[in-house]
């Protein structure tokens, strides 16, 4: 440990507290994507021609514009909704700093939540339409139905492509650094310009996202063995 | 509060040397890319491994890490190696911003574009490359006519969605201070406070060149793939997959 502190001149926490920020907005970014990937799938596949454009409207969007727009897009809009809310609320002129985690955390949330609605959108269609008719035949109602029969597998369908997702989710956070949130990529920033060795520092990060990306695969490996645990293979 | 459209209309001309900025960074980086990415993807295929080991490294490197990260080590990082630079004479190339978001551009998409060519090289029906020994091809000849062109067509559905995404990618270069479509927005946004009607307008060109250059890609994809398709009034026997939308975001 003290070897790592002298190579980094004692910047080295500096990698671990942007991991720290750099996990947790995605794992919450990951959790606003996933309710949000399900309900467009909803939309995309529902009777009702509104939702149908609606979602539609919101992956067509998403898909078009690049990630750091929409982020810097969804900052600035935040901002001055809740500065005009806060203003409308006190009666008088305020001025509010948004939180750039909160920011974060929507943004990317809601840009995955495109590509995660196409994953579940496969996922749902994967599913035989006889098991559907089947429950149907047995009695089950459209609540049940999703409860045990699709929901169950549709996450074997889904698990591979949401992993793809999360993988360049990871990835896309380091965008984060550009509304100062203090990720990993900003810290080694911060570190680099500070110490003046970029490279040694760059290269660090490039290397810790790399773990992240490795360790992630290794998950996703073992929750693909779960998901499919029931399945017959050839 | 008003939308300030003065902001856009008084800008076109910044605009539009931002949006041919961006281009000329997709185009350069897409052609050079793919043009390092077909010796590349044919060593990754290769049995040797040291011949497809390093490819394997480099490709995961790339595909691993962000986009952002891989500019900086390239733009920030050769500063740490200036004297370096300079005996080799490199110094005028790497203290550019252009030519370093060229080259990670450059780098960034040969990764993708490898894996892509690797799975379609290897998608060929061994038949083909049977029958081609059998007439007694040559191994570059063999490559060269058979494996390639049936590749290339394998690998356009995806390689689509690559070329779109580097598009979109480009906008990460504004970081560096390069004034490509999204650089003029983020100093016109500091410069004239309209901050939604910016980004809304440079978002919809985004969009609106996205969407086209998605189109064209499926014309060619059309146009070449025409023996299999059924002749009209004959029902298809084997339907071709539609190509799945994946996210290739850096």
């Amino acid at each position: 440990m003290d070897a790592a502190e002298t190579f980094y001149r004692g910047y080295g926490w500096f990698f671990w507290e942007g991991l720290k920020i750099t996990i947790l907005v995605a794992v919450c970014a990951g959790a606003v994507a996933v309710p949000m990937g399900l309900l467009g799938a909803w939309g995309k596949l529902s009777r009702s021609p509104l939702a149908r454009t609606v979602a539609n409207a919101y992956t067509v969007v998403v898909r078009g514009v690049p990630e750091l727009v929409l982020i810097i897009l969804v900052y600035y809009g935040l901002t001055i909704l809740m500065q005009m809310f806060a203003s409308w609320l006190a009666g008088s002129e305020i001025l509010i700093d948004i939180d750039p985690f909160l920011t974060g955390v929507i943004a990317l949330g809601s840009i995955y939540g495109a590509f995660a609605t196409e994953v579940f959108r496969g996922a749902y269609l994967a599913v035989p339409t006889g098991q559907i008719e089947a429950a149907k035949a047995t009695g089950m109602n459209r609540s049940l139905i999703v409860r045990r029969v699709l929901l169950p597998q549709m996450w074997r369908f889904a698990l591979p492509g949401l992993g793809n997702v999360w993988l360049v989710l990871i990835k896309a956070t380091a965008l984060m650094s550009v509304i100062q949130l203090d990720e990993l990529m900003r810290k080694t920033d911060i570190a680099a310009r500070a110490v003046r060795e970029p490279f040694k520092f760059y290269l660090t990060a490039a290397l810790i996202y790399l773990g992240i990306t490795f360790v992630s695969m290794l998950a996703q490996q073992r929750a693909e063995g779960w998901a499919n645990r029931g399945v017959r293979r050839s | 509060m008003t939308p300030d459209f003065g902001a856009i209309t008084n800008h076109l001309d910044r605009y539009l040397d931002g949006v041919l900025m961006t281009m000329e960074l997709t185009a350069i980086s897409v052609a050079a890319g793919l043009a390092l990415a077909v010796p590349l993807a044919l060593m990754r295929v290769s049995r040797k491994p040291a011949v497809w080991m390093p490819v394997y490294g480099y490709v995961y490197f790339f595909r691993g890490t962000p986009l952002l990260v891989q500019i900086f080590l390239i733009y920030y990082g050769s500063g740490q190696f200036r004297s370096w630079f300079e005996s080799a004479g490199l110094w005028t190339l790497f203290r550019e911003p252009y030519f370093c978001a060229l080259l990670s551009l450059t780098l960034n998409t040969a990764a993708y574009t490898t894996e892509i060519l690797r799975g379609s090289i290897q998608a060929v029906p061994f038949g083909e490359i049977e029958a081609a020994r059998a007439l007694g091809m040559s191994r570059w000849l063999l490559i060269r006519r058979i494996v390639l062109p049936k590749a290339f067509r394998f690998a356009l559905p995806a390689y689509t969605n690559e070329v779109v995404f580097l598009f979109q990618a480009t906008s990460l270069v504004s970081i560096i201070t390069l004034m490509d479509l999204f650089g003029v927005a983020r100093v016109l946004i500091s410069r004239t406070f309209a901050s939604f009607e910016i980004l809304i307008f440079v978002g919809v060109i985004y969009c609106a060149i996205s969407y086209a250059m998605l189109y064209g890609f499926r014309w060619i994809e059309h146009r070449w793939s025409g023996h299999l398709r059924a002749m009209p009034g004959i029902a298809a026997k084997g339907v071709v997959a539609a190509p799945v939308a994946q996210p290739i975001v850096r």
